[in-house]
Order: structure tokens, then C-alpha cells, then sequence
């Protein structure tokens, strides 16, 4: 690790007033500290914005979600309105890493994270990602059985974020403020996909700072589920997931929403899976039907075909959670 | 194995070893041969006779009835113990005798050690797997503010050397064979300079072809690792491979074994099932990484070791350095866990007192996560295992030729379950080590029986289906075990063996199964083991022993040993150990320490309670032959009434302090003595997402007599851990075009955790020997991480229908197979 400064910030101008110039932002500091002790980043300052005020917070309103960026994942996997209403995203939040890392893990970190992949995490192994000069992508002809399985062509690293995916299901927005302001940025807007830029993995710009995050208030008959699959339970990276969000009319499912994290460089919404559920009854056939048709885009790379067939898994099994027609899976970790 | 000797053998030479140069021991896990060694009456002949007196020891197992056994023991041995039933400590559960000094966490491990101007130092190693060296440039780091002093290693350790070290030009620097292979270190006032000195060392290569695969390493024109024949020796802990053995391209061996003639074996066989296995690579993973604090000084070098040898350490330092023995002092006073890989002073040890002699001042030296991945490992295997029986299942042959590799080491066995476990007439053992340029293999709990276990227990299994017998009630006719027998009726009677249901009875994508695996380890016992124990005048009681506590228990098991004989509490006696100031002790390898030490620890206490008798008898009135301790209290023999406390007595010695100091005796009897186990698993397969849920382990173990049931059981339940652990989840995973070790952190590298814990349930199952003043003996190999991974396959295919040949059981090796099966049509075999 790298020597740095260290600054505490206790209101957001002060904060952005510190940004710039090789300064990166530490909230939980999970992730951040993570790739400066691997040597992917040598940042030259550390701003903390744990202490700044206003930051934290659940707040339900008539219109939605309210969540401040500092929120951490397990205030709101605990949250009991969360869990009401927006039970894709509790489950999400607080089957995340362990208990002491949600403890500390803030959800703007959280989507913040650097993708996984172990050769971008690894100092060893240069790469573009890494502004390298490695023209390949160490994972196509190299170890990839933790790798992406759609889009990854360019880079199969995989989105390693698992309140993004409720988020995008839910069609959730960012509040970022800048010295030039504030803007909102829609989530299926936020993440930038490999083959836009090898870079930012995001729209953040430098010197801008997330300040809450908007969920919209859901539609009457909504229920929602997010599952994940790994090799073990404890403190594993999924190798699948699936984030369901069913607008239900009785037993019809008017509207639907799937999403998946860890198939692609970016969380990936399945419109053919989501059309597939849109009017129908659902039931094992329809769901294992919708995965069928999810995977279809699925291009697994030499060691990972077994995940097409893991998230076939993941998404019937949570289509059939969130319209309450299964329990929690025992096979699903966290 | 380096080293093929029976275990009488083994003892007769315990001795020497220690004597012998760096990494020579034997007493760790070599594997004993079936012929009765000859050398036996030759060393016993020419041994000074020793008196001996006829006495009647406790024997057999509870279960079947205890018998009394004739002994003909030395005469100043100790009287025999009853059964545990009959004593006040040896036996009882008993907590932890430093658990609280852990929990709350005073105890000092070696990381923890400080002393004052300490350096810290940290390693450099190869960032290439296979290259000569042109030059090394540590002017820079040299020159950063705080550096106190940069070693360039000479020598690499733990790895096979050639035979001929003339195949290779010589050169300065050592070749680089492995990525992550030491080449030197620094030393700092602080960590953070010491990391950021060791980036400025400049290591120029000129890169060599390299293969890292075991199966690509065995085809022709690969590149070679060794350009000739090159042997290892193992360390204290086993490990290390036969030498003089043929070598051809990365191929050295066979190691080849004939028993009886396993052709004509195979031609009577009515039955035979053949399969291939496959195992990978596992790193030790210990919670403490590997290191070392040194204090060079001229009179002495202190070596504040993480360590399972304190003698080791010892014995390589002095060799190393060219120091007399008495000028090296290590301590270990608390261990962080070496399951067979921390023995001697290993490059990282080297390296630290060289930088402690260079800068004048103490180094501490802990590897960190990822050169702790690197630096050992069990070795992968790949295993074709034929067996042939009879019709009634009499077993008629046994083939098993194994190929592993252990990197830039040998010791990639896996012969040791085939030949020990079952009876049969005919065998046949050809083991094969494969060079590739990866980390070294080393000892590791039960080196070889995980691997070989996984073979053999499944083909047992399959064997059995095959004659339409119930897997435990086939071996029940062919394992003639009386531990075994007595364990399997304990599945029989308190798990569901017998609901178990024919293979495959599920429909849904959840299926359950049940199924048994066994285990075979050795009594090997270790003659470098000593005690002191004193009494003073206020009544405490001390043990001194240079024997290191790896965290399994060592000091709580001499504790209640002493505490048995002074009949005091156990946590009243005084435990000093792991400093090799004190008397020697054994190295902790191949379950070795119980079985060794425990005799001498109570001899030493039996001997001062004599000395004590002797010097308070005139004061008490009456004579030292009739004075015993009874229930915590001296009394005299012929009248109960009269009864004092210890402190009463001992404040009676004419002096501050006696003590005496006891060395382990000779095993009582030449009998070949073997300690096993049978597993029970339990498990749900989730066919559709490939995971393998371990609902319930019932283990029946035996060690012996126990002494601390507590110790025994957590040693158990950690061996099952470690076992599900390797079974479902750990692998080495290199990256095949750089040649690194892509998941050395315990991010990628898995680990079980706290959900992946089964309900477990345990059953001791007490084997009195009459071999030993105490009769104890280890458990550490035998204590689960043998069985498990070829129980939980034999579960799986009673609940899929389909063999696990390969491990880990990952979602990706499960999926694979059960989708082959499908392929090939539900139900039929195939090979994963």
C-alpha cells in the first residue's frame, strides 16, 4: 500500500472541496482499501465522508425510497419497510459479504465497487482496465470459470454489486452533486459497459460525490426477490443471481423485471424473460421458460458454461420466490 | 513418502534422525511397509539390557470387554493405569488449559512477539515461474531511508535438489523455478518500508519455457523443470518422495510395491472395478501465516519460531549457520496452526536471522497471505485404482499407480489406504511424482491418505453395490480392524445408515444421500521426547518440555497427566513448553506428540511423587512404600486416616525444590498397532445449482487411550472440517499462460465457513495398547480429513446415482458431471 493523506470531511462542500487531483472518496472503505493493500490504486488522498451529516438515512415517502448514500447495507436489510416493500433490495443488502462488512459497507459504496475479476485484481497481470498496455483480456484464453458469461467480449470481468441489481429492477435513480451542481442519473443509465470504455465502470464523473439514491414507490400488487449462487454459503461471490420484481394482478403477472448481476460487466435486465412473464400465471413451467429465454444470450467462455445453467437456476427459482410460490432457497447463499 | 520403514523400525531410528542434517527426520508420516523389518533384532541386540519387571496392563477396547496384558516393562516404569473410567483427569473432558490466555487474547503468537530496536522484514520472491537470474539490483533498496539491511538468497530450501548439480550451469543466484520462489529479503524499521523496499529489488531474468499441469508435464518434449534426476528429502512432518527412483523428463518414479502376485490376483477375481480419480492441489491455509522473530547475537541466536518443531527449527539453524546446538534457542510459545508445513527453519527462517545478523538487531519475518499459499502445499493426484474379489467378496487383488504433482517438490504418494487398510493377498503400488514449475508440495495431515482415500474408499463402495452388499456390512467382512468393527456398529446404532435407500431414489432436483468411508494411520512414535517435572516446597507443580503446543492440545493433555499422578486439578499445574531451553521434545508430525510425550511427562511425575515419598516419609512417621495419593490427598496406606494435602507434605521437603527429568521409554511390545475411523455423511445434492449441502457427520474415532476427550473431539471436529473443506472447496487455481497462482488470498482460495458447519457427532471409541506408560496416542491425521471427501462422494452417489471422481465438488465439477451422466442416460456410470 501506497503512502497517503488522509482528510475527515464533515460537510459535503468541504468534501468536493477536497476532491481532485489524485484524491479518491472513502466512505466504508471496504472495497477502497481492498485494491489500494492489492496495488490496483495508488491514491494520493483519502477523503472520508462517513462523518458528514445528512448523508445517512431511510426515509419512506408517498412518492418512494429515500436512501442516503452513507446508509449502510445492514440498516437496510433490517429495515421492516424495506423488507415490506422493497424485499428484492433487503435481500440484497443483507446477503451481501458478512455481517461486519455490511455493518460498515454503505450502499453508494456498494455500487461503487471495482468489478471482480482476478486478473484485474491481481498486480501481477496488466490489462487495459488498468490503462495497460495488454491488448488482451487475460480471462478469454486464461482462468475463467468465475467470468462473465454475457458481454464479455471486450472484458469478462463481472459486475460485482448486488443492491444494483433490485435497484435497476426497481428503476431506481442516483443523486450525485458536483461544484457544478446536482444531477440525477437513472441506474439503467449509471454503469458503463466494457466495450463503451475500459475505464470507468460508471457515469461518476471526478469530483462528483453520490449523495442518496431514489427508489420509486411500487405499483400496488408488487413483490420482489433476489437470490444468489455460490460455491459456499459464508462469505462467497455469487456466481449467479437474479433480482425478480412481479407486478401481480391476482394470480397474472401484469409486469415484470429481471435482472441479473454477476452474467455481465454490467447488471443485465432481461427483456425477452421479462416478456415471457408479462399477462401469464406463473407457475414452475413459465419461470424455467422466462430462464430459457434469458440465457439465450448467454456466451460462457471456456470454463463457465456450468454458470448459463446456475442462472437458469437463479432466475426460475427467484420468479417463483417473488411470486410466493417457493421459500428462500436453501441452495442460495449469504 | 521420503522414507518406507515400519514403524518399529521408525522408532528404533527416532534417535539418529535428529541428528541427521537439515529436513532428514523420519519419525513424521512415512508409511510402514507389510514386511516385519529385519534390522529390528539387530539394533535390539546390540542395546544395553535393561531391567525389566512382568506386569499386567490394561488392553482391548471397553466395548468388547477389557482383557489384562502381560508386559515386560522397565523396571522403574511407572505402575500400570486402569481404565479411564477408574481415574480422577485422564479421561474427563477437560477445558483448554489456555483457552482463556487465546479468547481473551493474551497469549502471544510469534506475530505478536516484540522486542525492542525489532526490524521487520519481508520477502522477495520470483515474479516469473521458470528463469535463470542475470542480476539482482538492491542498490535502491539499500538506500531507502530505514533499510537496515537486504539478504540475497543463496540456497532455496524445501525443494528437490539435483542429483547431479552439474546438469546445470552454476551460477549466483539460485534458478527460478516456481513463481512466488524466495530470492531475498529486507529488513526495515518499519513494515511499510520493509514492503516498499522490497518493490525496489530489481531482479533481472532471462525467462525459461515452464509447464505447470501435471498431464502436460508428462508428455514428451515438455519443459523440463530439473534438466536431470533431482530428489527432496522430507521434513520432520513426512513429505518428500523416494530417492534413486528412475526419473524420466518431470517424471520421477515409480516408487513400486509388489505384494504377493497381483496378475494371477486379478485372474481369480470374479469382480473387478477399475476407476480413475482425481484430486487437486491444497494449501495449508493456516490462520498464522509462516514466520519468525530472530534475535542474532553472538552467544546466542533467539528464534521466536511458528513453528510444529521446535528441535527442527533448532537442528536447521545450527546447520545452516554452522552453531553448536546450545547456541540456538527457539520459542513458540503459542502457534497459530501448521497441519504439517511450518517444520524447520525453512527460507523464510534463513532469511530472517541472516538480516538479524547483518542489521545487529531483532527481524521479525512473517510471510504474508499470498506467499503462505505458495510456499506448501498437499499435492494434486491423478489415480487409476483396480481392485478384484471373489464372488463372496473376499478381496484377491489391489492395483493402484498414482501420478501427482508437488510442484518443485515429491512426496505426491497416495499408496498408503491401498496397502494399509484392507487384507488382500495380492498388491500392486506404483506412485509417480511430477515435476511442474509451481510451489512445493510438503507434509500435510495425513499426506497421501485424503487422495488415497478418495480412491480407494469409493471403489470399496462400488465394489460392494456390485455384489449387492450394504457398503458397511462389505466391510465389516473384509477389514478385520477390531477399532473399525467396534466404530462401524456405532453408525450401525445411532445414525440412519439403515434407512439408507438404493442410489438415485429422489426424483425431484434436491437428493439426499448417505454414505461411510474409513481411515488408516500409524503409531509412530518419537524417541526425542523429555520432561522435567519439579515440586516445590509450596506445593506447585511444573512441566518443562521443549514440545511446542501447535493449538491441538498439547499443553492441556500434560496438565492432566501431571494433575493425575500429584492428583491436583489440572489447571493448578504449571505447563511451560515450546522454548528449547527445556528438555527435547518431539516434533509434531504424523500424530506423533501424544503418543510420545505423555510417557515421559508422567514418568518425570511419577519420579518426583517417589522423590517426594522418600524425603517426607521419616517426617511423617512412616515409610515411603506406604504413602500413595488417593483422591487428591497423601495418605498412608495401611491407615486412611492419616491424610494430608500435597501442600501439607511438600512443605515438608528438605529442600526448595525436587524435580526429575524423564525421557521417553521404548514402546512395551514390537505389535504393528494401526488407529483408523469411520465416517458417516449425510448430505442433500442440489442437482440443479451443483451444490453439495453436508447435513450431518457421525464420526467414530479411536486414538489409544484418550486423555482429554474435549481435545480429542476438537481435533476430530476440525479434521472433518478440514475434509468437507477440501472435498467441496479449496483449489489451487494457477493461471495456465503466467504460471502465478491466481487465488492465493482467502478471497478465492474457499475455505469453509461458519454455514457450511454440519451437525456433527462424535464417538471416541477407547483402544487400550499396553505399549506406554500412558497409552495415549494422536489423532491429528486419522481425525476425519482422510474419510471425508470419499464419504461425502460415496453420499453423493447414493443420493445421484452418479461418482465424484474429481474434486472439489464445485458447482462447476458437479453440473459437469451430473450433465455427462445425463447424456450418457440417467443412472449409468461415468467418469467426472
Amino acid at each position: 500500500m501506497n503512502r497517503f493523506a488522509y482528510v475527515d470531511t464533515k460537510t459535503i462542500d468541504e468534501a468536493l472541496g477536497q476532491l481532485g487531483g489524485g484524491a479518491v472518496i472513502k466512505a466504508g472503505g471496504i472495497d477502497l482499501l481492498d485494491l489500494m493493500k492489492d496495488d490496483i490504486i495508488a491514491p494520493s488522498k483519502l477523503v472520508n465522508i462517513r462523518n458528514i451529516s445528512g448523508l445517512n438515512g431511510i426515509s419512506i415517502q408517498k412518492d418512494g425510497l429515500h436512501l442516503g448514500s452513507l446508509t449502510t447495507l445492514s440498516e437496510i436489510a433490517a429495515h421492516p419497510d424495506i423488507r415490506h416493500s422493497y424485499a428484492a433490495l433487503a435481500d440484497a443488502a443483507g446477503h451481501a459479504a458478512t455481517p461486519q462488512v455490511r455493518n460498515m459497507a454503505t450502499l453508494g459504496g456498494n455500487i461503487m465497487q471495482r468489478p471482480r475479476c482476478w486478473y484485474f485484481r491481481s498486480s501481477d497481470f496488466d490489462c487495459k482496465k488498468k490503462s495497460g498496455t495488454s491488448d488482451e483480456c487475460h480471462a478469454h484464453a486464461g482462468e475463467n470459470q468465475y467470468h462473465a458469461v454475457m458481454n464479455n467480449g471486450t472484458c469478462a470481468m463481472v459486475h460485482p454489486s448486488s443492491t444494483a441489481v433490485p435497484l435497476l429492477a426497481m428503476d431506481a435513480t442516483v443523486e450525485l452533486v458536483s461544484k457544478a451542481g446536482k444531477r440525477t442519473v437513472a441506474m439503467r443509465d449509471f454503469f458503463v459497459p466494457p466495450e463503451k470504455s475500459l475505464i470507468n465502470e460508471t457515469v461518476v464523473q471526478p469530483g462528483e460525490l453520490i449523495t442518496g439514491i431514489f427508489v420509486p414507490a411500487p405499483l400496488p400488487g408488487t413483490r420482489s426477490a433476489y437470490q444468489k449462487y455460490g460455491e459456499k454459503e459464508s462469505f462467497d461471490w455469487p456466481l449467479a443471481d437474479a433480482g425478480v420484481v412481479l407486478v401481480m394482478d391476482g394470480s397474472h403477472c401484469k409486469r415484470a423485471a429481471i435482472v441479473l448481476g454477476v452474467a455481465a460487466p454490467t447488471p443485465t435486465r432481461c427483456a425477452s424473460a421479462e416478456a415471457l412473464l408479462t399477462g401469464k400465471v406463473i407457475d414452475e413451467a413459465v419461470a424455467r421458460s422466462a430462464a430459457q429465454a434469458a440465457m439465450q444470450s448467454a456466451t460462457p467462455l471456456s470454463q463457465n458454461s456450468y454458470k448459463t445453467q446456475l442462472f437458469h437456476t437463479a432466475i426460475y427459482r427467484t420468479v417463483l420466490l417473488a411470486a410466493g410460490q417457493m421459500q428462500r432457497d436453501p441452495s442460495s447463499i449469504g | 513418502m521420503a522414507i518406507e520403514l515400519s514403524e518399529h523400525e521408525l522408532e528404533q531410528q527416532q534417535g539418529a534422525s535428529q541428528e541427521k542434517s537439515r529436513a532428514k527426520g523420519v519419525e513424521g508420516e512415512a508409511k510402514p511397509t507389510r514386511e516385519v523389518a529385519k534390522k529390528d533384532e539387530q539394533s535390539a541386540a546390540t542395546k544395553p539390557a535393561v531391567p525389566t519387571r512382568a506386569d499386567h496392563f490394561v488392553w482391548g477396547i471397553p466395548q468388547n470387554g477389557l482383557e489384562q496384558k502381560q508386559r515386560h516393562v522397565p523396571l522403574h516404569e511407572p505402575p500400570p493405569l486402569a481404565a479411564n473410567a477408574e481415574l480422577t483427569y485422564i479421561g474427563k473432558p477437560t477445558e483448554r488449559y489456555d483457552g482463556p490466555a487465546k479468547v481473551t487474547g493474551k497469549a502471544k503468537y510469534t506475530a505478536d512477539v516484540h522486542l525492542p530496536g525489532m526490524l521487520y522484514g519481508r520477502m522477495v520472491d520470483a515474479s516469473v515461474p521458470h528463469a535463470r537470474i542475470i542480476s539482482i539490483d538492491a542498490s535502491a533498496a539499500e538506500k531507502l531511508p530505514g533499510v537496515r539491511a537486504v539478504h540475497i538468497i543463496e540456497h532455496v530450501y524445501g525443494v528437490a535438489q539435483l542429483r547431479n548439480p552439474k546438469q546445470e550451469l552454476s551460477s549466483r543466484y539460485p534458478l527460478v523455478r516456481y513463481a512466488g520462489q524466495p530470492i531475498a529479503g529486507v529488513a526495515a524499521i518499519s513494515q511499510q518500508i520493509a514492503d516498499e523496499a522490497a518493490k525496489l529489488i530489481k531482479v533481472q531474468y532471462e525467462t525459461m519455457r515452464f509447464v505447470i499441469d501435471r498431464a502436460e508435464a508428462r508428455v514428451d518434449g515438455a519443459p523440463m523443470v530439473f534438466p536431470g534426476p533431482a530428489d527432496e528429502a522430507g521434513s520432520a512432518g513426512g513429505g518428500g518422495g523416494p530417492k534413486g527412483v528412475p526419473q524420466t523428463g518431470n517424471v520421477h518414479g515409480p516408487q513400486r510395491k509388489t505384494v504377493g502376485d497381483p496378475h494371477k490376483g486379478f485372474s481369480e477375481a470374479d469382480i473387478t472395478v477399475e476407476g480413475e480419480y482425481f484430486t487437486q492441489v491444497q494449501t495449508h491455509s493456516a490462520l498464522e501465516t509462516h514466520g519468525f522473530v530472530v534475535d542474532w547475537k553472538p552467544e546466542e541466536v533467539t528464534v521466536y519460531a511458528s513453528t510444529q518443531g521446535t528441535s527442527s527449527v533448532r537442528n536447521d539453524m545450527a546447520d545452516v549457520f554452522k552453531l553448536r546446538k546450545p547456541q540456538v534457542r527457539v520459542i513458540t510459545e503459542f502457534m497459530g496452526g501448521g497441519f504439517g508445513a511450518k517444520f524447520g527453519a525453512g527460507n523464510e527462517g534463513v532469511v530472517a536471522a541472516n538480516l538479524s545478523r547483518k542489521a545487529n538487531a531483532p527481524v521479525k519475518l512473517m510471510l504474508d497471505r499470498r506467499q503462505e499459499h505458495i510456499v506448501s502445499n498437499r499435492p494434486d493426484s491423478h489415480q487409476k485404482l483396480k481392485i478384484g474379489a471373489k464372488l463372496d467378496g473376499t478381496l484377491t487383488a489391489i492395483e493402484l499407480v498414482s501420478y501427482g504433482t508437488a510442484g518443485v517438490g515429491t512426496g505426491a504418494g497416495t499408496a498408503g489406504p491401498a496397502t494399509n487398510m484392507y487384507k488382500c493377498p495380492n498388491l500392486l503400488t506404483e506412485e509417480y511424482d511430477v515435476f511442474t514449475n509451481a510451489g512445493p508440495g510438503a507434509a500435510f495431515r495425513a499426506p497421501g491418505h485424503p487422495q488415497g482415500c478418495f480412491a480407494l474408499e469409493q471403489a470399496i463402495d462400488e465394489l460392494a453395490i456390485k455384489l449387492e452388499l450394504d457398503p458397511l456390512t462389505y466391510r465389516e467382512k473384509i477389514d478385520e480392524n477390531p477399532a473399525r468393527k467396534v466404530e462401524r456398529q456405532l453408525i450401525l446404532d445411532r445414525t440412519n445408515w439403515s434407512k439408507r435407500r438404493p442410489a438415485g431414489s429422489d426424483t425431484g432436483p434436491i437428493k439426499y444421500g448417505m454414505g461411510i468411508a474409513q481411515s488408516v494411520w500409524y503409531r509412530f512414535v518419537n524417541m526425542n521426547s523429555s520432561c522435567e517435572v519439579r515440586l516445590s516446597r509450596d506445593g506447585s507443580v511444573e512441566l518443562m518440555s521443549a514440545v511446542q503446543d501447535l493449538g491441538t492440545g498439547t499443553k492441556t493433555m500434560l496438565a492432566i497427566i501431571v494433575a493425575e499422578e500429584f492428583g491436583i486439578p489440572p489447571a493448578s499445574v504449571i505447563i511451560r513448553i515450546g522454548d528449547t531451553r527445556f528438555p527435547i521434545g518431539p516434533d509434531s508430525g504424523g500424530s506423533v506428540t501424544a503418543g510420545s510425550i505423555t510417557p515421559a511427562a508422567r514418568n518425570a511425575a511419577y519420579e518426583v511423587k517417589q522423590k517426594l515419598f522418600a524425603a517426607v516419609a521419616p517426617k511423617l512417621g512412616t515409610t515411603a512404600e506406604n504413602l500413595t495419593i488417593q483422591s487428591g490427598r497423601v495418605i498412608f496406606k495401611d491407615d486412611a486416616s492419616k491424610s494430608y494435602s500435597l501442600k501439607q507434605v511438600a512443605a515438608k521437603l528438605p529442600t526448595d525444590e525436587i524435580s526429575a527429568r524423564s525421557t521417553r521409554v521404548a514402546e512395551y511390545s514390537k505389535e504393528k498397532i494401526t488407529y483408523g475411523g469411520v465416517d458417516y455423511v449425510e448430505l442433500a445434492v442440489d442437482t440443479e445449482t451443483g451444490r453439495v449441502h453436508i447435513q450431518k457427520v457421525f464420526g467414530a474415532h479411536d486414538c489409544g487411550r484418550p486423555i482429554n476427550p474435549t481435545g480429542v473431539i476438537s481435533q476430530i471436529n476440525g479434521g472433518i472440517l478440514q475434509g468437507i473443506s477440501y472435498a467441496l472447496f479449496e483449489q489451487r487455481i494457477m493461471d495456465r499462460n503466467a504460471g502465478y497462482m491466481l487465488n492465493a488470498n482467502l478471497d478465492n482460495y474457499k475455505i469453509l465457513g461458519a454455514r457450511e458447519v454440519p451437525e456433527i457427532e462424535i464417538a471416541l471409541v477407547e483402544n487400550y495398547i499396553a505399549q506406554s506408560s500412558t497409552d495415549a496416542a494422536g489423532i491429528g491425521e486419522s481425525a476425519g480429513i482422510i474419510t471425508l471427501a470419499a464419504a461425502i462422494a460415496n453420499a453423493f452417489y447414493n443420493a445421484t446415482g452418479v461418482r465424484m471422481r474429481k474434486l472439489p465438488m464445485t458447482p462447476a465439477h458437479v453440473l459437469d458431471a451430473l450433465g455427462r451422466s445425463r447424456e450418457n442416460g440417467n443412472g449409468r456410470e461415468v467418469q467426472a
